[in-house]
């Protein structure tokens, strides 16, 4: 068995064409990858890592390379990472220069005493490790800066950031702030291999214009990230909707104290515990079902099974 | 139903020799915190107000690990974190890595009330409480003797100390102190949680706890609140905070046997935990030697403990 789902959750309609057909394409790339991996034997937490590494090193969706900024012009990535088998975990957040956040919060799960490393502490504990580090400008790209001062114009913490819907109809407002429509954001990957070893990845860079320290759900174990015996979930959308819903550790709980199917559980969690936030999630179970769910438009989305079939979508 | 507190000061490996001298100042300080919020619950203040109330005491209050008494990174700094949650509304707040913050808990419901997100921590988080203008102090405030020589001996033994555990030198420092939480529900059944810790002893700069997490050290909602204390790493992959109410959403159970199963799914000698349900019913388990713990109800109920008591089951 086997699949993974790099995903991206999208609102509103205004991916142009053209987009479009470029998230698929990383997306098929990304996912032959995990898929190739598993194939071959890898264990799932190796695969969503492998995934995770490839979507951040690709500019195209808000992690790693294509990272959003900050409202000090600064970006702070986070990720996290979690192996079913024996539920162990890594997280990190506020990175400035760390390549692939993914692959450190990795280290941070395997290499030191604690689970959740974060800025300054996290950035020395990059350099300790000897993983690929940046320089600023890698992260920092003309467009970055100039969707940073669309935000700022527009007084809003933009919700994505690549086509800001300027005659947008309706304002979607986050605690009281209008955010944006459209959203490419957050990549996520879970992804169960042949011996039903679960595991799940979250990487971004978080909201644009974000205030300086924000922590969103992405590095939270049981919110953006959560996997078990049962079942790995990563999920995107409304960090602080996710956060109150802990959504990815709902949907294994669902499953493992209500007795839910996984594409009931993802359905239920979506529906009955996001309250008004708008968010999807990735899911697959320990028997290699493959469930995804969302209260947006469309999520950017793609899987793989053992079976050779294989999709990559964005509506529902 | 009816109003219901609980309370701790951390949960770990805590001699039954426990010295008087360290003992005492700590029974006294849950019991000035508990009076406290019986107060505040009997003056109809709301469980938000309450939670926050309580632990700014025991964050003013040297004999714990939060606030002043918080203890010492790797690099003899303090990183303070603190995280509230309200039940009805499902809304919460959150900080880590406070360096000058003297209450990390109000700092955490400014978060919640006064930005667009949930968790701000370190820089960041420094800086929106400069903006908010509440009282910070210098490490002086913070850092005080024991905790220096707990980091010391921490250093000598070469590893990272859980807040809790005895020091190696039997006499030697001050350790058995612990993360400090507070849940409480009024009589119309608003519930509400808030933890705040200093961490662990010559952790890691940068390294975030469950505290903060919300479904890991503190969560609530319309069921019940949860506030954990023990081995973060342990409370964050078993998301304690949040599994102790999925499983009376889910499965039926009661805060009790809710709690219970928690506590009883994780390695012996990590974690401990108080909650309180929408109803006023009290949990208070632990699988570590002792919890420092106090809890009243409206009914009449009230304790104040460290160890097991006969009929705890433990």
């Amino acid at each position: 068995m086997g699949d993974r789902r790099p995903r991206r959750c999208r609102r509103g309609s205004s991916a142009s064409p053209e987009r479009q057909e470029e998230a698929k394409r990383v997306l098929r790339r990304c996912l032959k990858a995990g898929a190739a991996a598993l194939h071959s034997g890898e264990p799932a937490v190796d695969a969503v890592e492998l995934v995770v590494r490839e979507l951040e090193s690709d500019p195209f969706f808000n992690s790693g390379r294509g990272s959003v900024l900050t409202r000090n012009g600064t970006v702070e990535m986070e990720a996290s990472i979690m192996d079913g088998d024996g539920r162990r975990c890594g997280a990190v957040s506020g990175l400035s220069s760390v390549k692939n956040p993914v692959s450190l919060a990795r280290l941070v799960m395997d290499k030191s005493p604690h689970s959740y490393l974060a800025f300054d502490g996290a950035e020395i504990f990059a350099r300790e490790q000897g993983v690929e580090m940046v320089d600023k400008s890698y992260f920092i790209t003309e467009t970055n800066v100039s969707m940073l001062k669309l935000a700022k114009e527009a007084n809003s913490i933009l919700y994505d950031y690549r086509v800001p819907e300027t005659c947008s109809t309706s304002a979607h407002r986050m605690n009281g702030l209008a955010i944006s429509i459209y959203a490419p954001e957050t990549v996520g990957c879970v992804a169960v291999d042949r011996h039903g070893r679960c595991a799940a990845a979250t990487s971004t860079g978080g909201l644009l214009n974000k205030m300086s320290g924000r922590i969103g759900d992405s590095p939270l174990i049981g919110s953006g990230t959560y996997a078990c015996r049962a079942c790995a979930v990563s999920c995107t959308g409304e960090g602080e909707a996710i956060i109150r819903a802990t959504l990815a550790r709902d949907v294994a709980a669902l499953m493992e104290y209500k007795g839910l199917g996984l594409q009931e559980a993802v359905d239920s969690a979506v529906k009955e515990r996001l309250d008004e936030g708008f968010a999807g999630a990735i899911a697959v179970s320990a028997k290699g079902e493959v469930a995804c769910g969302f209260n947006t438009v469309g999520m950017f989305r793609a899987y793989a099974k053992e079976d050779g079939s294989m999709e990559v979508s964005i509506w529902d | 139903m009816g109003w219901a507190i609980a309370l701790h000061g951390g949960a770990g490996d805590i001699p039954l020799s426990l010295p008087l001298e360290r003992r005492l100042p700590r029974e006294e300080t849950l019991r000035r915190c508990l009076n406290l919020g019986v107060d505040a619950l009997k003056d109809n203040q709301p469980p938000l107000r309450v939670v926050e109330l309580v632990v700014r005491e025991f964050e003013n209050c040297p004999h714990f690990n939060a606030g002043r008494g918080s203890v010492l990174t790797t690099d003899a700094t303090v990183e303070m974190e603190a995280c509230i949650m309200e039940g009805n509304t499902k809304r919460c707040g959150a900080v880590s890595g406070l360096s000058t913050v003297v209450n990390a808990i109000s700092l955490a419901r400014l978060v919640m009330e006064k930005t667009p997100h949930i968790y701000l921590a370190f820089d960041g988080a420094e800086a929106f409480a400069r903006e908010q203008g509440v009282e910070t102090r210098d490490a002086s405030h913070f850092i005080t003797p024991e905790n220096i020589e707990r980091l010391a001996q921490a250093k000598a033994a070469n590893r990272v100390q859980i807040d809790y555990t005895s020091p190696e030198k039997p006499g030697a420092g001050d350790s058995q102190t612990g993360t400090v939480g507070c849940v409480a529900v009024d009589g119309c059944g608003n519930l509400a949680a808030a933890t705040s810790t200093g961490g662990l002893v010559n952790k890691m700069a940068g390294r975030i706890g469950d505290t903060p997490i919300i479904g890991a050290g503190t969560y609530a909602n319309s069921v019940c609140a949860v506030s954990a204390t023990g081995k973060g790493e342990t409370i964050i992959r078993a998301t304690v905070g949040r599994d102790v109410a999925a499983l009376m959403e889910y499965k039926g159970l009661s805060l009790k046997d809710a709690a219970n199963y928690v506590v009883e799914s994780t390695p012996s000698g990590t974690v401990g935990l108080v909650a309180v349900s929408a109803d006023g019913e009290v949990a208070m388990p632990f699988n570590t030697a002792g919890m420092f713990r106090a809890c009243a109800t409206e009914d009449g109920e009230s304790e104040i403990a460290i160890w097991h008591s006969l009929g705890d089951g433990a």
